[in-house]
């Protein structure tokens, strides 16, 4: 990291452990987030044996595990459940969105409006480290007398009500992220508002920062409800309250000794109001992340940049009316189910705009078919069938045949994985660069995307069979059911894929760290891209511009007609 | 922030002053209603009504919303629209 | 360092009009009407299932209750004035009204925790059900949220203050913002109030 104008020079602890610079504290957030990401990861893995061959005892790693967790390398019930419960909980809340937010938003957003640093530094710093603690307050609960959260990633109560001891320590892990998120969107929000460059209007910013303006939004007023069920479930637990307990409770034959009165649903709504939009939060930055790729590697202006603005602030909006399409069966009644249901339906409909321009983008394009573009353009049609596949789930008809199953595992997973995830690694191909001041292997890139692609892909599209024949999800031993036995030998092929992905990510982990000090060496702007951020040099130092920007142009200026260049940097005057 | 010469903040305090009184005023009014045990529904909207009130007194005049930018007005409406979200439809379900 | 190139910390930007620590205080303030928001749906969902429901006025002491709002509404009164001697460059009337604004909030927590206090001592507990849960929660919360408004009001009056020597104006800006804070405590007051009292 090259310095500034300091006069003085601030010791290790202040320059890299708790410094005030988002470029510093991006990158704290995204490698931490990618190690969770790999951790979770790594759970999976453990759970896909399970799933493949019940009963049978895990190979090698087995003895690693204490008799809390496989007794003689079988896995137990109760592990298998807090796999499932700490991978849910860990990919989003620890891995996506601080990579997608803290990570990516962190570092390019302050570069891209041109601006010296985020509005609040101190509380940028602090929105890192209560994030740490958050993980290792997660990480922590592993280890604890009857292990981890057990009660999926969703927590529903009565059962997270009356969990062991993990499911306290999720709760207050949960407090510590949500109120990191918090301190965080603030900071977006009003970085965004505040401080662009002279000249950055609101439609001259590139879509990516316009992903981000809209995600701090839902991170601001969706996540306070899932604070105060934290707080509501930690009373239950802790103070005896019956919040969410019902009256009348009987738990292994006994009566429960509560007061009682309460509503499970409560739980629910309180969650999913958080939950629903939380998953926009999972998809507008890895939308954001795409545009600017696509453009940059087509050469050509975005298609329909102006659509898609409207398209991701209506998303936005919408994403806090259409939460209970996750509580279709608890017996809403058909009026209110109507009501989610359409607008759940009409919530697709901008997604579908960004979708359609992404595509259209590439129409006439000069296309750079470099790793961060095969990525960018593989998550349009993975984001398409995640969607798509999305449409059964939320007409509620057909959603009393499929919630529960593996269909919709699928669904989300592919939005989130062959969708967000391809384009967050998209993401770290394209800014590397500008980050470390070296490029990344381009060799052992495409090696990590044509390995990757074809066993992602393997991994989740049976799992659309496997719902539609009725397995449920979070079954620790499907063969236990006649109707899933047919579709059993499935459950081997997506395990040996994830294995197998899990190999190909190897390549990713060596360029990631290789690059770092064997990469070529580059200049400011390697990739001949317009936005700000290709301004600064790579990596940028303290105060990230060597003279303070002024914007004379539209963020994607790319093969306009009449000029030399095939591109126009915006700050180029006019 | 600058909210003008000493004469008009003087008349800040004047307003200051005055909203309250409105707010003593209001309180005890809302408190001897509660003691006439009015059915559940008028109950609620007239207690609501005055709490509104109130509310709107601290919002606009001493957290200075009566003279604040469009931006902030944007912030609260979007975030007052998905209040609303919250509290009426978990109980329709 | 870099922080002293972000502009906007305490001249308003020429667009917006507003500083970025009131723009961030409302945004702060709009997630914690969410929070609150989201204990209120609570109540309401909790007490519409319930098959019967107590008066506030049997259960809680509304003297006591009314005596604390009128505690609290004064305290935002000493709140504002401490803003505004501040802006009439007057820094002792703004210790004094700090000072009372601090005093009034240790008040409302007294009083609180007589109430509590009293409904221990009878056996009342979150666990006895769940009038006392969703009570014992939302006045807990809103009781935390004063004693944030304290301490950041006490740091203001004390070593925060040493900021209205060197930079006036953004000291100004910071007690309207506390400010912003402590009005935002009295106003969740303001509703709680009658919500769990008077109906």
């Amino acid at each position: 990291m090259s310095h500034g104008e300091h006069s003085r020079e601030l010791p290790f602890w202040r320059k890299y452990i708790f410094s005030l610079d988002h470029k510093v504290i991006g990158a704290q957030y995204a490698v931490t987030g990618l190690l969770f990401l790999l951790f979770g990861f790594c759970l999976m893995m453990l759970m896909r044996w399970q799933l493949a061959y019940p009963g049978q005892p895990l190979p090698w790693l087995g003895g690693l595990f204490n008799e809390q967790s496989m007794v003689g390398g079988i896995m137990l019930p109760e592990f298998y459940n807090q796999l499932g419960a700490m991978h849910g909980t860990i990919m989003v809340f620890l891995g996506v969105v601080p990579l997608a937010v803290g990570g990516f938003g962190n570092f390019v957003v302050p570069l891209q409006i041109g601006a010296p640093d985020m509005a609040f530094p101190k509380l940028n710093m602090m929105s890192y480290w209560v994030y740490f603690i958050g993980g290792v307050v997660m990480f922590a609960s592993f280890f604890v007398p009857a292990g981890a959260a057990q009660s999926g990633w969703t927590s529903y109560a009565p059962l997270s009500d009356i969990a062991s001891f993990g499911q306290t320590m999720w709760l207050f892990g949960m407090v510590f992220l949500i109120t990191s998120s918090l301190l965080g969107s603030v900071n977006f929000i009003v970085t965004i508002v505040q401080l662009r460059a002279q000249g950055l209007t609101f439609f001259r910013l590139p879509f990516f920062v316009w992903a981000q303006f809209v995600t701090a939004f839902l991170l601001l007023l969706a996540f306070p409800p899932l604070e105060a069920a934290a707080v509501l479930q930690l009373m239950d637990r802790l103070a005896g309250t019956s919040f969410f307990l019902p009256t009348g409770l009987v738990v292994s034959g006994k009566l429960l000794e509560v007061s009682g009165g309460g509503n499970p649903l409560l739980w629910q709504h309180l969650f999913w109001f958080l939950a629903h939009p939380e998953v926009y939060v999972l998809i507008l930055p890895a939308m954001g992340i795409v545009a600017e790729i696509i453009a940059c590697n087509t050469r050509k202006p975005l298609y329909g940049y102006k659509s898609m603005v409207y398209s991701v602030i209506f998303i936005g909006f919408m994403s806090f009316v259409v939460w209970a399409h996750h509580m279709f069966l608890t017996g809403m009644g058909t009026k209110m189910s109507a009501f989610f249901q359409v607008t759940t339906m009409i919530i697709s409909i901008p997604s579908i705009i960004i979708l359609t321009a992404l595509l259209l983008s590439l129409w006439g394009g000069s296309i750079r078919f470099n790793t961060p573009m095969l990525f960018a353009t593989a998550f349009l049609p993975m984001f398409g069938i995640g969607g798509l596949t999305g449409l059964p789930l939320g007409l509620a008809a057909a959603d009393i045949h499929l919630h529960d199953t593996y269909y919709v595992i699928g669904h989300f997973h592919y939005v989130v994985a062959p969708g967000t995830l391809f384009a967050l690694f998209a993401g770290v191909y394209h800014w590397f660069p500008k980050v470390t001041g070296r490029k990344m292997s381009e060799v052992l890139g495409k090696i990590h995307f044509w390995l990757s692609f074809p066993l992602i892909n393997g991994i989740f599209m049976p799992m659309f069979i496997m719902g539609l024949a009725g397995v449920s999800r979070r079954l620790y031993d499907p063969t236990q059911y006649a109707h899933a036995q047919p579709t059993q030998p499935l459950n081997v092929v997506i395990s040996i894929c994830a294995w197998l992905l899990g190999l190909a990510q190897i390549p990713f982990i060596i360029n990631f760290f290789g690059s770092l000090f064997f990469g070529k060496k580059v200049g400011q702007n390697p990739w001949q891209a317009t936005t700000l951020e290709w301004s600064a040099p790579s990596p940028p130092p303290h105060g990230n511009f060597e003279t303070v920007p002024v914007v004379y142009r539209a963020p994607y200026e790319y093969s306009v007609p009449g000029e030399k260049e095939d591109f126009i940097p915006q700050t180029e005057r006019k | 922030m600058q909210h003008g010469s000493q004469e008009e903040i003087q008349k800040q305090v004047r307003i200051y002053i005055a909203v309250f009184v409105a707010l003593a005023a209001l309180t005890v009014i809302t408190v001897a209603i509660s003691y006439l045990k009015l059915p559940l529904i008028p109950a609620v909207s007239v207690a609501l009504f005055i709490a509104t009130l109130k509310g709107s007194l601290v919002a606009l005049f001493f957290m200075h919303l009566i003279s604040e930018k469009q931006i902030i007005f944007s912030v609260l409406a979007l975030t007052f629209v998905f209040f609303l979200f919250l509290l009426i439809l978990p109980v329709l379900s | 360092m870099s922080t002293s190139l972000i502009h906007y910390i305490s001249k308003p930007h020429p667009v917006t009009g507003i500083t970025n620590a009131k723009l961030g205080t409302w945004c702060f303030l709009a997630s914690e009407v969410m929070l609150f928001g989201a204990l209120f749906s609570s109540y309401i969902l909790l007490r519409v299932g319930a098959p019967s429901w107590p008066h506030g006025s049997e259960l809680l002491n509304v003297p006591l209750a009314t005596l604390n709002t009128m505690v609290l509404i004064t305290s935002s009164v000493t709140m504002v004035m401490s803003w505004a001697s501040l802006a009439m460059k007057n820094f002792s009337k703004y210790r004094l009204y700090m000072g009372l604004t601090i005093l009034l909030g240790i008040a409302f927590l007294v009083v609180k925790t007589f109430e509590y206090g009293h409904k221990f001592q009878h056996h009342h507990f979150p666990s006895t059900d769940t009038f006392y849960a969703i009570y014992f929660t939302l006045t807990g919360l809103h009781g935390l949220h004063v004693i944030g408004g304290i301490l950041l009001n006490t740091y203001f009056l004390f070593p925060g203050s040493a900021l209205w020597k060197t930079e006036p104006e953004q000291f100004t800006g910071r007690i309207e913002c506390a400010g912003l804070y402590w009005h935002f405590v009295d106003l969740v007051w303001i509703f709680l109030f009658p919500t769990l009292y008077l109906l």
